[in-house]
């Protein structure tokens, strides 16, 4: 997957002409605002976005491995059970190799079948990997944000199957935790079989859920970085490539700074985890109200105190 | 009835086929100055950048500029997600077996070794390189112990702060380098490896090595490629 080449902006500061005449403060200020680092604070926002994204899809995927795996259908279960240990198993790093690769030919294959029925040629020419034109995704006549776009959300979809398999498992977890004398008491009030799950069990799984997948967000946050290895410029991208030393070739040259921009990158990922730590604790808190754990006691124990 | 709106359907089909087959996605790594890096404003630049444009307008193609790791960039071509690389990659027989090359745009140049001391050990000692390039390979070739890094940058901090006697690279991306860094120099006698550095096109992608072959061919009559050449490496460089 390649990334993109962004359009140049122009400077922030009328004085920064010609940066090689200028005082330090006002360098470096020429420096910060120029539109390679502009393209940088803008990665912030894709790695945002990207957990934004992943974090739902990757919970539907979860939950419907969970629900597969429960099921009574023998080859639904095998299904889910499949793909919670075969994802599980494998490295991350091989998955996000081997897999966007895999998808992506997979998607332009099924195109090409549908798009180009005539075509005679084979799909695979020595090493080469070829569709006919219309069947390319995107089109390479596509502009390059349509590539990006596409880019990501093959990164998306392979990090929401990653990590929804360890979703589904403790999803699975969650849904055997809620004490069964629940369901039993549900379905002696006549409930249906779908009724007692989606009315009593579901709503009561959360709590169990909550440390695992909580657990889940944070490697979730720390395995954006990977977001780089699938060719989409991300903060750890442009931290490398603005960090390197620069000749004079570059309008700003300097030496190896890679440890300031690194440094920078540590704050970020640490607030970022700070900030999601004091938010699932309230979550925590919320879904404890009225359950039949430890920590739902103790909440009724404050309230009666 | 039902045949003669499918023949319409495909006429419309090569019909945008015409259209889209002009767009020319051009593959560089855009982190080894000066043949190719991104310039502060975030848009690719360098002796490749320039030689790109002009082939294309030659070519009459419309190109557009993607970036792509160097580790990746011979896989990502051959499954398509671009169609030439055009890196400062170095003309080898095991490349070309893989993919295809247009003719040289330059010449095949000598790689020097830079470090921080005079007597670095260039026959044991440790030497770093970029991964799955021409020095890697020679240096496998050698008693030294290599290390190698993903991008060329890398090769050069690992210099600067001891993990590696010297690196091996090509003299034009030394060069600079040597004469900015008062730390650096060149030690040792240059080398001669590859077959100076081409265009990498898909192995079935004759009608676009045609094309680029001709344009390149056009530029080293009229002279245009020795004048970039000197531009961006300087007076000594050799030119065709």
């Amino acid at each position: 997957m390649a990334g993109a080449v962004e359009p140049p902006s122009p400077h922030m500061f009328p004085f920064c002409i010609d940066p090689s005449t200028l005082p330090d403060g006002q360098w470096l200020a020429c420096y910060l605002t120029s539109g390679k680092h502009m393209a940088f604070y803008a990665s912030f926002g894709t790695v945002l976005l990207l957990l934004a994204v992943t974090a739902p899809v990757a919970l539907a995927f979860g939950f419907g491995g969970a629900v597969a795996a429960r099921s009574h259908f023998a080859p639904l279960r095998w299904f889910g059970k499949g793909y919670t240990a075969i994802v599980r198993g494998v490295p991350d790093i091989v998955f996000f190799l081997f897999f966007v690769i895999a998808l992506d030919q997979a998607f332009e294959w099924l195109r090409h079948q549908i798009k180009c029925p005539d075509w005679d040629a084979p799909v695979r020419q020595g090493n080469d990997f070829i569709v006919c034109t219309e069947a390319k995704l995107p089109l390479s006549a596509s502009p390059q944000w349509v590539h990006e776009v596409y880019g990501f959300s093959l990164a998306v979809l392979t990090f929401a199957i990653v990590f929804g398999a360890f979703a589904a498992n403790v999803l699975y977890g969650a849904m055997r935790a809620v004490p069964k004398a629940q369901i039993e008491t549900a379905e002696a009030y006549g409930m249906s079989h779908r009724q007692s799950f989606w009315r009593i069990l579901v709503p009561q799984m959360w709590i169990y859920a909550l440390p695992g997948l909580s657990n889940l967000w944070m490697i979730l946050i720390k395995a954006t970085p990977l977001l780089f290895l699938l060719g989409v410029e991300d903060i750890v991208y442009w931290a490398r490539e603005l960090g390197g030393a620069k000749t004079n070739a570059f309008t700003y040259p300097h030496p190896d700074w890679r440890l300031w921009y690194f440094l920078g990158l540590l704050v970020f990922y640490l607030g970022l985890t700070k900030v999601s730590e004091i938010v699932l604790t309230r979550l925590n808190r919320r879904l404890s109200h009225g359950q039949a754990t430890a920590a739902g006691e103790a909440l009724r124990n404050q309230v009666t105190a | 009835m039902k045949h003669l709106i499918l023949t319409t359907a495909a006429l419309a089909l090569s019909a945008g086929m015409g259209v889209a087959q002009d767009v020319v996605r051009m593959g560089t790594e855009g982190a080894y100055p000066p043949y190719n890096f991104i310039n502060d404003n975030g848009e690719v630049d360098g002796f490749e950048r320039e030689l790109g444009d002009e082939l294309c307008a030659r070519a009459k193609l419309s190109c557009e500029w993607v970036i792509n790791d160097w580790d990746s960039i011979i896989p990502n071509l051959v499954s398509g997600n671009y169609d030439t690389i055009i890196a400062g990659m170095s003309i080898t027989d095991e490349r070309d077996e893989v993919i295809d090359f247009t003719q040289n745009y330059l010449q095949p140049d000598p790689s020097n070794f830079l470090a921080i001391s005079k007597d670095a050990d260039l026959k044991t000692g440790v030497i770093a390189t970029q991964t799955n390039t021409i020095h890697s390979s020679y240096i496998s070739t050698t008693d030294a112990t290599l290390v190698e890094f993903a991008t060329p940058d890398e090769t050069i901090a690992a210099v600067k702060n001891g993990e590696v006697d010297a690196v091996l690279a090509d003299q034009d991306y030394l060069r600079p380098i040597a004469e900015q860094d008062a730390e650096l120099m060149v030690v040792g006698e240059p080398i001669m490896l590859g077959g100076g550095v081409g265009m990498g096109v898909r192995e079935s992608d004759t009608d676009l090595k045609a094309k680029m072959d001709a344009a390149i061919t056009s530029m080293k009559k009229d002279g245009t490629l020795n004048t970039m050449i000197k531009k961006w490496f300087g007076d000594d460089a050799l030119t065709f």
